[in-house]
């Protein structure tokens, strides 16, 4: 669990980024922070792993402050996959890159090569095992960087902007992949613009805005009400502005997911007829 | 990365942001100069000092301090080696010395020698901290090109300026990054901790590579080179300031060239042993 209370940062240029979140992210949830450039959502998601410390408030994961832990000893239960994967591949093979991080917390031999196995068949890039992560296109790289940080297995899986060059269908093995995840009881914490991903996920939702909380529910009540997600520059999602145009004709507001929109007008156009 | 910090630029209005580029670049090459004629540890104090006024006038302290302190670990690395072979292999340099060190006094001469080679170095990184902090890379390319040096030099140069507080920036986010994937990077004994920098600096210069490369696409793409005579929206011109910041400077250059044909400096162990 993580546990986020009055927690204010500054940046050494003076930059107020965080102004008194109070936050607390069970185990086994899924949550989404979104807002606009700026508001501090990743600068909220790297006090979850210790890469910033509190200016003041405190940070707690399981119960351990932040601030009395070093960031390799927190990352082993918080895995932070970064928004852009160059800045952490350096191996010659993608191999060596996940293995790099299993070394690094003390993995035995057998162990290595089991975890490696797993996380490269999770992330279907059993076939790159021997190539340079150089030599992948930028979704394939991606995956790479999230396959060295699940393949250690951590309780809690913070990703910023997962879905940023990401195809369609790529998108898609994503958001089954994470649903998965959370499935397994796995703590997600994901920082996102993509209002439609969201909306798809359907995860606890937190807007943010100039470094303060907006609001904290569910995506459907949300990121369907207009005013509120203006403020955090995002859009809902494209369904529920049809269905928020539609309105006059007695449909409900707060749709975002397509099956149910597709069932919603369905049961319309027939009562209609 | 705060060594970077203390070299970033930030618009200030102030005498000395104001002052022509090429005249902030004369009077911190000659600072260098000095810096370099002399090795006497009172001397290089004094040179220290100098740049002092000018930082205070341009309302800089806080950003030069933080240069300073960024290169403080160099310091006391340079410190530590010239004291080091100056104690295994003591030169003719210091008094008295006659194959071995082992009285205080010749301690003390080893430590003045060696602090004077780190002041030598912090006076470097002093100057030249308050020209990058005054000077915008834009005026500075503005200052070459004025001076004839060839378009694609000042490019390159003021990209390379540009870019040093990105890259910083871009340094941190990868140490954040292997970091959160289990890496100390100070743990470990020296070899170990050298080995901990390779997965910072590969993402690092592979980073910087890709980016040049969509930089040179993108500016041939804007048309990079396609007229041989460039115009130039604003022009350097040398106003009162500037004269007289030219002025102090060969002033300075003078009496110093004075001192040290004609004036012999005194060391520290001499005032304080004899």
């Amino acid at each position: 669990m993580i546990e986020v209370k009055d927690l204010h940062f500054s940046y050494p240029t003076g930059l107020e980024a965080l102004k008194g979140i109070n936050l607390t992210v069970e185990d086994g949830e899924f949550l989404a922070i979104m807002g606009q450039n700026g508001a501090g959502k990743t600068t909220l998601v790297k006090h979850f792993n210790g890469l910033l410390k509190p200016t003041t408030g405190e940070v707690l994961v399981n119960g351990t402050s932040t601030q009395q832990i070093s960031v390799a000893k927190l990352a082993r239960n918080v895995g932070f996959v970064f928004q852009n994967p160059d800045h952490q591949l350096f191996s010659e093979s993608v191999e060596d890159e996940i293995v790099f991080a299993l070394k690094n917390f003390g993995f035995e031999g057998e162990t290595i090569k089991k975890q490696v196995d797993w996380a490269l068949n999770l992330l279907d890039i059993e076939q790159y095992r021997k190539t340079s992560p150089f030599m992948l296109s930028g979704g394939e790289r991606k995956r790479v960087a999230l396959a060295s940080i699940l393949a250690w297995d951590p309780q809690v899986i913070v990703m910023d902007e997962p879905t940023i060059g990401q195809d369609h269908q790529q998108k898609e093995k994503l958001q089954q992949f994470i649903i998965q995840l959370n499935a397994q009881k796995k703590t997600v914490v994901v920082v996102t613009h993509d209002v439609e991903f969201v909306a798809e996920c359907n995860p606890h939702v937190i807007l943010m805005s100039q470094g303060k909380i907006l609001v904290s529910g569910k995506a459907e009540k949300v990121l369907t009400n207009p005013q509120l997600v203006a403020q955090a520059s995002i859009v809902p999602p494209q369904i529920t502005q049809i269905f928020l145009r539609l309105a006059d004709l007695g449909l409900p507001t707060d749709v975002i997911d397509v099956h149910e929109a597709t069932k919603i007008l369905l049961e319309h156009l027939r009562r209609r007829k | 990365m705060s060594v970077f910090e203390g070299f970033k630029f930030r618009k200030v209005s102030s005498v000395i942001h104001n002052l022509d580029p090429r005249v902030k670049f004369f009077f911190v090459c000659i600072l260098f100069v000095m810096a370099i004629m002399f090795n006497q540890f009172l001397a290089l104090v004094v040179l220290f000092f100098i740049p002092l006024p000018f930082v205070f006038m341009a309302r800089v302290n806080r950003q030069w301090l933080r240069s300073l302190r960024g290169a403080a670990l160099l310091a006391v690395f340079i410190f530590a080696t010239n004291f080091i072979f100056g104690y295994f292999y003591p030169s003719s340099s210091i008094p008295h010395v006659d194959g071995a060190i082992d009285t205080s006094m010749e301690y003390f001469a080893l430590f003045e020698r060696a602090a004077a080679m780190t002041l030598r170095f912090v006076v470097l990184i002093a100057s030249f901290s308050v020209f990058f902090l005054t000077t915008s890379p834009d005026h500075l390319g503005l200052a070459l090109q004025q001076s004839h040096v060839p378009y694609e030099f000042c490019f390159a140069f003021t990209t390379a300026v540009r870019f040093v507080p990105v890259l910083a920036d871009e340094a941190q986010t990868i140490m954040d990054a292997q970091k959160a994937r289990g890496l100390e990077l100070e743990s470990g004994n020296f070899i170990k901790r050298v080995r901990n920098y390779i997965p910072i600096l590969i993402p690092l210069i592979v980073n910087a590579i890709r980016r040049s490369l969509e930089l040179a696409e993108a500016m041939e793409s804007r048309a990079w080179g396609a007229s041989d005579k460039r115009t130039n929206l604003y022009k350097l011109n040398l106003k009162r300031a500037d004269i007289t910041m030219v002025l102090i400077t060969v002033l300075m250059l003078i009496i110093a060239l004075y001192i040290w044909l004609f004036i012999p400096v005194p060391s520290l162990t001499s005032l304080l042993f004899t």
